[in-house]
């Protein structure tokens, strides 16, 4: 510890402190531009300079370290001095257009003028111009104002992984750019406009459609991803115009997926649905709430006289909120329906956890973990943010090793890894299990048959990493949890965890996945092909489940549609009901550590749309059921959450599964779930859908050996056959794959494919 | 100078010799090889294409964008299409005074180009440099990069460029 005087004040500081983190501790503020918190010191704006006893000249706080006894003076003549040469300095090339600058009200150089600026300039000779740079659609840039702070290039580099914009030339000839003719393609790319202190990097999006000060600022959480973002949702005229985000250490950080950032564009999409609809003779009639629900009560109960009520169904997406879950159940519960999935994507009816499967610990323990397993995850698209903090971890010492079919840079070092094809998965698991059962001379559970199983070296590295040292996680990610061997993976998964000491956790992929399992919406069941008699949809669309939902749906007799959209379940549904997007309704997710956040609505609902929670309420009291009469989404929450969220956690296989390793060959697809095809508002997100990750969601990739063996060509057309049906996909390269497997992403350019054998040709 | 779609490539012999920069630095900055690495591609080349310079960033393995940074700071690298001989002649604060300008005037008015142009026959390219360090003997230049030339009068110019081929 270190003691220092600023402005007076005597504080000590830990070894090592600068003297703006010493400042800052005592909420002493030192005009800056370049420094932040999360980033490396580059300490070259100079606006930081302040009084330093003994020095000569003024000192940059945010580069100097305090040392014992130091005297700082933040605001004397010296500093102030220093600090309005350099905003002079930093002004000489400014344009000064604040009143046609989109940062105009939420500019620091703005602010910090009006502090140490003159009224005047000294500087009359002709101002430098930089031409603008396209840095794809959700980045805008006005070149000009750059004050050249770095901070946008560091942050590629040091918390994105990848330096995508530097600053080419010298001196004033500098400019901020990414590499001739790319764009900015970070998954969390967006975080550089909150991050440039001036008008130089904004929002394409947002571009000009509000002024700071007209916006009202309210919290929600992000609802696209497991990790639960806070967010600041700032709206005006009863819009959502942007999203930012909110500050939370524990889980985002003060960082924002450009998903959670953008996805608001679909809030205010034309194919909103604002009126209850129902098909009248294969005509759609906009009818009253009443009408809606007395048809969806009348329909539901006559269906369940008829084909008792295992005939219906109810498919929910795992970013609709606890309550509306809970109160989907308990109306439907009153029919005695209990088909409830919102495990939309899951591939395997085995998998089942004892309690709602979550991270296993929280995500900064995650994070704090010594070494790390990861299993089946492209983890950088399932869930960015959390990608971020590993990345920020692996640099601190965790040891992150992977089991993955394909080989995608996570932009971190990476312990070791094991790239297996997709239906190998198991048997890698197996293979490490097997290393590590020797290493520790511990049992593996009798249901495990390990024979046959053939330990790789790189299986042996893993294993003997994951051994090794305390605190150790063992992880599963989405395409683990959707495999189709998914229950095997965790049985093994959860022998490994056991025999090595770690943490079994499941990264979740929905917003409330985690709250969805604890109200009960997981039927170890295969409700599409089923073909139930009715369907009860909430906010899940045909994007978010199966190859043979359209026809499931076609054939039932009856499909209520709830949801904020009317462009798609028109096709297939009897009845529509919009219900509120997140921003619309108060609610909860319980993020995937199992943490519960609750949120209000930050806009009125959008016409006649309605939370769904109240929906559900109305619904209950028309099928004549008690314990519909909540006055509030906190007094429903109440019901679900009641007691230690804990005890309802539990990753544990709910039961045995026979595992055993299975020799595969021949063409394999891999298929995920890309960025930007996650959820009904992702998928109608203009500017998301015009990202890279977007244009490759219709993509095949294969290594070049695959491609060459199907005499296929990168940049060329692939026609894919699997399922009984075919589509037409661009063919990309991607030399991380093994041989003979095929990436194609499951979404809407590639959803009437099915499962099994597949098939490709040269298109 | 030829341009083609084909990315440039880098010879077995420029391959070499950035390894051997390369092996200079620890295994985790490579980056630190880039300014030798991106001098060697030059020396193949010529000029410093953008597809060359990142060609050369994959060699080095770091993002583009790291060999651009480079490859635009240090005038010595040339960004364009340059003759046989490139002529840099010093006009910093010294040789300025000492007659840097002067040997450029000659220069310009002998070779019939301002700085940064190349005579039609594609032999000389004139270009503007920064202090070579060798105030003491202005006026100087530089002839492509390697060879510097002190005491530039018109005399010692004419001898120099007789030279050239
Ligand atoms: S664009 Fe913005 S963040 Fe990037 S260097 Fe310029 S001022 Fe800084
Ligand atoms: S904040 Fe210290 S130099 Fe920029
Ligand atoms: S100024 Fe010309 S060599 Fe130094």
């Amino acid at each position: 510890m270190l003691e220092i005087e600023i402005d007076g004040k005597k504080l000590t500081v830990p070894t090592g402190s600068t003297v703006m983190d010493a400042a800052n501790s005592i909420g002493v503020h030192i005009p800056h531009f370049c420094y932040h918190k999360k980033l490396s010191i580059a300490a070259n704006c100079r606006m930081c300079l302040v009084q330093v006893e003994k020095a000569p000249k003024p000192l940059p706080a945010c580069a100097t370290p305090v040392t014992d006894g130091m005297k700082v003076y933040t605001h004397s003549d010296m500093a102030v001095k220093a600090q309005k040469g350099v905003m002079e300095f930093l002004l000489i090339n400014h344009p000064l257009d604040c009143p046609i600058c989109d940062q105009g009200g939420e500019c620091q150089l703005q602010d910090l003028a009006v502090g140490y600026g003159q009224s005047g300039s000294r500087y009359e000779e002709e101002k430098r111009v930089v031409a603008n740079k396209n840095l794809g659609p959700l980045i805008s840039t006005d070149m000009t104002r750059c004050i050249h702070c770095s901070r946008c290039v560091r942050f590629t580099e040091e918390i994105a992984g990848y330096q995508e914009l530097g600053m080419p030339g010298r001196g004033e000839h500098t400019e901020v750019m990414s590499f001739i003719g790319k764009t900015v393609n970070s998954e969390i790319s967006g975080n550089v406009i909150d991050l440039c202190p001036v008008g130089a990097l904004t929002s394409k999006p947002f571009r000009y459609s509000a002024r700071t000060w007209e916006l009202s600022r309210r919290k929600s959480v992000g609802a696209h991803d497991g990790l639960g973002a806070n967010l600041v949702v700032q709206v005006k005229n009863n819009q959502v115009m942007r999203v930012l985000p909110l500050e939370n250490e524990a889980i985002n950080e003060c960082w924002l997926s450009d998903r959670d950032r953008f996805s608001y564009e679909a809030l205010n999409s034309a194919a909103r649905l604002t009126q209850p609809m129902v098909k009248d003779g294969g005509q759609w009639k906009v009818v009253g709430w009443q009408e809606a629900l007395e048809l969806v009560a009348t329909k539901l109960k006559g269906i369940t006289a008829s084909h008792g009520a295992d005939s219906v169904a109810a498919i929910a997406s795992p970013n609709s909120t606890l309550e509306e879950l809970y109160l989907l159940r308990k109306s439907l519960a009153g029919l005695d329906i209990r088909n409830l999935e919102a495990r939309t994507r899951l591939g395997d009816v085995r998998f089942e956890t004892k309690a709602a499967g979550w991270l296993g610990q929280s995500i900064v323990d995650l994070a704090a973990s010594e070494s790390l397993l990861l299993i089946g995850s492209t983890l950088r698209k399932e869930q960015p943010l959390l990608a971020q903090r590993l990345r920020q971890s692996v640099k601190k010492g965790l040891k992150l090793a992977l089991i993955n079919p394909h080989d995608d840079e996570l932009l971190c070092a990476v312990a070791g890894k094991l790239v297996v094809r997709p239906d190998q998965l198991v048997e890698g698991v197996l293979a490490v299990l097997k290393a590590a059962a020797d290493i520790t001379g511990k049992a593996v559970p009798a249901d495990i048959d390990l024979a046959g199983v053939e330990v790789s070296t790189e299986a042996r590295a893993l294993a003997e990493l994951i051994v090794a040292g305390e605190k150790k996680s063992l992880v599963l990610g989405n395409i683990a949890l959707q495999h189709e061997r998914a229950a095997e993976l965790h049985a093994a998964a959860a022998a490994l965890a056991e025999i090595a000491g770690a943490t079994l956790g499941l990264l979740r992929d929905g917003a409330n996945s985690v709250g969805a399992d604890i109200v009960g919406f997981a039927t170890n069941k295969d409700l599409i092909t089923a073909n139930k008699k009715a369907y009860v949809l909430l906010h899940s669309e045909l994007a978010d489940l199966k190859q043979g939902a359209k026809a499931a749906f076609e054939g039932a007799e009856f499909v209520v549609a709830m949801t904020s959209f009317a462009d798609e379940a028109r096709d297939y549904a009897d009845v529509l009901l919009p219900v509120s997007p997140f921003s619309e309704t108060s609610g909860t997710f319980v993020n995937m550590e199992g943490k519960p956040q609750s949120f209000n609505g930050v806009v009125r609902p959008l016409g006649e749309t309605r939370p769904a929670w109240k929906v559900l309420r109305v619904l209950g009291n028309i099928l004549g059921l008690n314990g519909f009469d909540y006055d509030s989404s906190e007094a429903v929450r109440g019901d679900v959450l009641n007691g230690d969220i804990a005890k309802v956690l539990d990753n544990t296989p709910a039961k045995a599964v026979a595992v055993k390793a299975q020799a595969t060959a021949g063409l394999v697809r891999l298929a995920e779930v890309p960025l930007y095809e996650t959820d009904a508002l992702v998928r109608r997100a203009p500017s998301l859908q015009a990202t890279v990750d977007a244009e490759s969601a219709a993509q095949l990739r294969a290594n070049a050996a695959t491609l060459a063996s199907f005499g296929l060509v990168a940049g060329g057309n692939a026609c894919v056959q699997q399922g009984g049906a075919s589509v037409t996909l661009a063919v990309a390269e991607d030399a991380g794959l093994p041989d003979q497997v095929v990436r194609v992403p499951f979404g809407r350019a590639t959803l009437a494919l099915g499962s099994g054998a597949i098939e490709v040709i040269k298109a | 100078m030829v341009t083609s779609n084909q990315a440039p490539t880098l010879s077995a012999e420029s391959q070499a010799q950035i390894d051997r920069e390369l092996a200079k630095y620890p295994a985790d900055q490579r980056r630190s090889a880039l300014m030798s690495a991106l001098r060697i591609a030059q020396v193949e080349h010529r000029w410093l294409s953008n597809e060359l310079i990142a060609v050369v960033a994959d060699y080095v393995g770091v993002p583009p964008i790291a060999a651009m940074e480079v490859a635009t700071f240090y005038n010595m690298f040339d960004r364009a299409p340059v003759g046989r001989h490139k002529i840099t002649v010093c006009t910093n604060l010294p040789c300025a005074l000492s007659g840097g300008y002067k040997a450029a005037d000659y220069l310009k008015q002998k070779l019939g180009i301002g700085f940064n142009e190349t005579t039609a026959d594609g032999k000389f390219t004139l270009k503007e440099g920064e202090c070579m360090g060798a105030c003491g003997y202005a006026p100087v230049l530089l002839v492509n990069n390697h060879s510097m030339c002190n005491h530039m009068t018109p005399d010692a110019i004419d001898k120099k460029l007789a030279e050239l081929e």
